[in-house]
């Protein structure tokens, strides 16, 4: 994990200062709320439908068990709303039928951050300099400008990996931290980095996608070696109401350039994106409008960057060596007690003596880069509790989890649960173990439950149906684990809202809550991709047709699901027998689930 | 970190038609003005909200690409919690909304020693500073 220096350690205390004086400065009456606003949601707090959230920045997903620790003690302390604020909530929440609002926990994001959804404004400044303590904070997690940035859960570790893109994300953080002449674009600005084969950072679907590489063959007029590193670029994605895949802008843009070259992309930007109108107003719009146009001027102003002004944000060597070293694998991974043989040996032995070990070997353990290592992925999808949620005691059982099996190392993953990237081979039982008492270890792993749900009409403001019931009831209906394994593989996103923090947009199934006449209903999508191996080359799930009751969805998903089931070849996905077959068969399964007016009145 | 900018109240603006001062507009493009540069010893960018940020850009293009050394102002909606990011952008003046209370102006540069980032000021980021 990076280190931070005393200038970064400094830094994140002063901003967590600032927060405090423009706080203040509101609560006297000096600061009006609308000037308040932008302030406070730069630095991660949004005020919700009852209470403030707070979005904390975890950069390309990375988390120190010590860092873990203090978001548990800020669950267990502060996620705690006024009585007057509860009480109101669960009133409002219970005429739509939501009877529990948790309390004193956190969840984790589809930006592979943490969300609080209780916490005080009056105690907020509190909160920050908690979060600075640990070299954390809520800078740019909200807000029209860089967001933070994610990346692949198993960067550093991935067998496909072709360039840890670590040391490039966190260089990245500090050039877009507080920069001046970027806070305040025409909407807010995404940034997602992979340097594997496959793409598990969704890069497509972001502002800005980027691709570490190798160039294969050079090119000696570019200066260009075989093996150079170097970005493909990819711009104006995003998904929210005009979903659209990212335009490549550049296929191969040498590693030492890319913060000049964003500099340029985002400059352009800043001038000519719409302004007028929130929904037209990200750069997926520009770019889709302006086409060659906006390619041209990024082109012309990042050679005015290198040519005029020097190139000042060139990435020297020396920067990315002090970054990259603090990238190196941890202590604990050079350790290795017994054979590789024997270590397979036991772990076939314990796999035959129990299915469920040797299915959450299966599902949730992923291989590594060191063969004596995996990555293992810690369930957040289970009954009870909604997808990504983990109350004061899990976070603190995560953080022992990682201090005993992963080198005190997690990364948050973006489809909301948690992965210990450093476990070895020979402890993966013993984790399981801990796993399964602790409630982590539904080996669901990119099955139908491990689905993707946004917070909804339960907690967001912005919200036009809740998202947690309708994962719900369809976690209840899945809980065969025979079943789930032989539907296989399938990406389930579900949003409140067309603003998408749910990515119903990429999910093979997708689910969007919308708002008829002031009543919960859902639009339900078939096969969108993120961009994975398993999704293919991303793309927008279409629309099935007219929206359903809440009711409804369980009846709809399994009409789909057993669609798949009755046309699918032999070992073929869903997402591959829907692309086979054809929308039209599951179209018709979807719309033959709805019910009858009788029955739905009844 | 140093404060170099000028912070003016509104009734110390001076808006009276002076040839020397020019008026930007949001959405103009600051490059096409380069051959009019000459006898310019003001430009006014404004802030039609203060969260609109096109005048940052503005600023930046002015002082980094056209070198232009005269005072660039900035007017409109121009808060207590802009002021930092007017200096680093290029600004050398800013009239700050009525009604708005400058004793919190100070202690804002005061805070930052240093950013990562370069700016028109400090053209180098802070790695690649001495």
């Amino acid at each position: 994990m990076y280190q931070y220096t005393d200038f970064d350690r400094q830094f994140v205390r002063l901003r967590a200062a600032q927060f405090r004086d423009q706080l203040e400065r509101w609560q006297a009456g000096k600061l009006p709320e609308d000037e308040f606003r932008p302030l406070r949601l730069q630095n991660g707090w949004y005020v919700q439908r009852y209470a403030p959230m707070l979005r904390v920045a975890v950069p390309y997903g990375e988390l120190s068990s010590r860092q873990l620790r203090v978001l548990a003690k800020i669950a267990r302390e502060y996620d705690e709303p006024e009585a007057e604020v509860y009480k109101n909530a669960i009133e409002t929440q219970g005429k739509l039928g939501s009877h529990k609002l948790p309390t004193h926990y956190a969840h984790f994001t589809t930006r592979q951050n943490v969300q609080y959804n209780w916490i005080p404004l009056a105690r907020s400044a509190d909160v920050m300099d908690l979060l600075a303590s640990v070299d954390m904070h809520g800078i740019q997690t909200s807000g029209n400008c860089i967001r933070n940035i994610t990346s692949d859960e198993r960067a550093g570790v991935a067998v496909d990996e072709v360039v840890d893109p670590r040391p490039y994300a966190e260089i990245m953080r500090q050039w877009s931290t507080l920069h001046p002449e970027f806070a305040f674009l025409p909407r807010k600005f995404k940034i997602a980095i992979t340097g594997a084969a496959e793409d598990r950072a969704a890069t497509g679907w972001h502002d800005v996608g980027l691709k570490l590489l190798k160039h294969e063959t050079g090119d000696a007029s570019q200066n260009i070696a075989p093996g150079d590193v170097g970005f493909r670029v990819q711009v104006g994605g995003g998904m929210g109401r005009t979903p659209i895949v990212g335009t490549v802008l550049r296929e191969f843009l040498p590693w030492q350039q890319i913060m000049n070259y964003l500099e340029a992309v985002i400059r352009v930007y800043n001038r000519y994106g719409r302004r007028d109108n929130i929904y037209k107003a990200r750069i997926k719009i520009l770019v889709k409008a302006e086409g060659q146009r906006y390619i041209d001027d990024v082109e012309a102003e990042y050679k005015q960057i290198l040519e005029h002004d020097g190139a000042p944000h060139t990435i020297t060597q020396a920067e990315f060596d002090r970054v990259a070293a603090s990238f190196v694998p941890p202590a604990l991974a050079q350790r290795v007690y017994q054979s590789a043989e024997a270590t397979d040996a036991a772990l076939r032995e314990q796999a035959a003596d129990d299915v469920q070990f040797a299915r959450w070997l299966q599902r949730n353990v992923a291989p590594h880069k060191n063969p004596a290592l995996r990555a293992v992925t810690l369930s957040f999808k289970r009954l009870g509790q909604a997808p990504g949620d983990a109350n004061a005691d899990q976070l603190d059982t995560v953080a022992a989890l990682a201090d005993r099996f992963s080198a005190g190392e997690v990364r948050v993953t973006h489809d909301q649960n948690v992965l210990l990237p450093w476990v070895h081979a020979e402890d993966l039982h013993a984790l399981w173990l801990a796993a399964r008492a602790a409630g982590f270890a539904s080996a669901n792993v990119h099955l139908l439950t491990d689905m993707i749900a946004c917070p909804g009409g339960d907690f967001c403001a912005l919200a036009n149906a809740r998202s947690i019931p309708v994962a719900e009831a369809i976690t209840e209906r899945y809980q065969d684990l025979d079943e789930l394994d032989d539907l296989g593989e399938i990406d389930l996103h579900i949003s409140g809202c067309i603003n998408s923090c749910g990515h119903h947009h990429s999910g093979h199934i997708g689910i969007l809550g919308v708002d008829k006449d002031g009543k919960e209903w859902y639009q339900v999508t078939l096969a969108g991709s993120d961009g994975s191996d398993l999704s293919g080359p991303a793309q927008a799930g279409k629309v099935v047709g007219p929206s359903f009751s809440a009711a409804e969805v369980p009846d709809v998903i399994e009409a789909v699901l057993n669609t798949y089931r009755d046309t699918r070849n032999a070992g073929e996905t869903f997402i591959d027998t829907l692309r086979r077959v054809g929308h039209d068969p599951f179209k018709a399964a979807a719309n033959g689930a709805r019910f009858k007016a009788e029955e739905a009145a009844a | 970190m140093n404060r170099t900018l000028k912070i003016l109240a509104a009734e110390d603006h001076v808006d009276d038609g002076d040839p020397k001062v020019l008026q930007l507009a949001n959405d103009a493009d600051p490059l096409a003005i380069e051959n009019c540069l000459q006898d310019v010893e003001r430009i006014d960018l404004v802030f039609p909200k203060f969260t609109d940020g096109r005048a940052y850009s503005q600023a930046f293009l002015l002082r980094r690409r056209l070198g232009f050394t005269g005072d660039i102002r900035a007017t409109g909606d121009v808060l207590i919690d802009q002021l930092v990011q007017m200096q680093r952008t290029g600004f050398s003046s800013a009239v700050l909304k009525e009604g708005v209370d400058a004793s919190a102006a100070q202690r804002q540069f005061d805070r930052f020693a240093a950013f990562y980032q370069g700016d028109a000021q400090q053209p180098e980021p802070l790695f690649a500073r001495d």
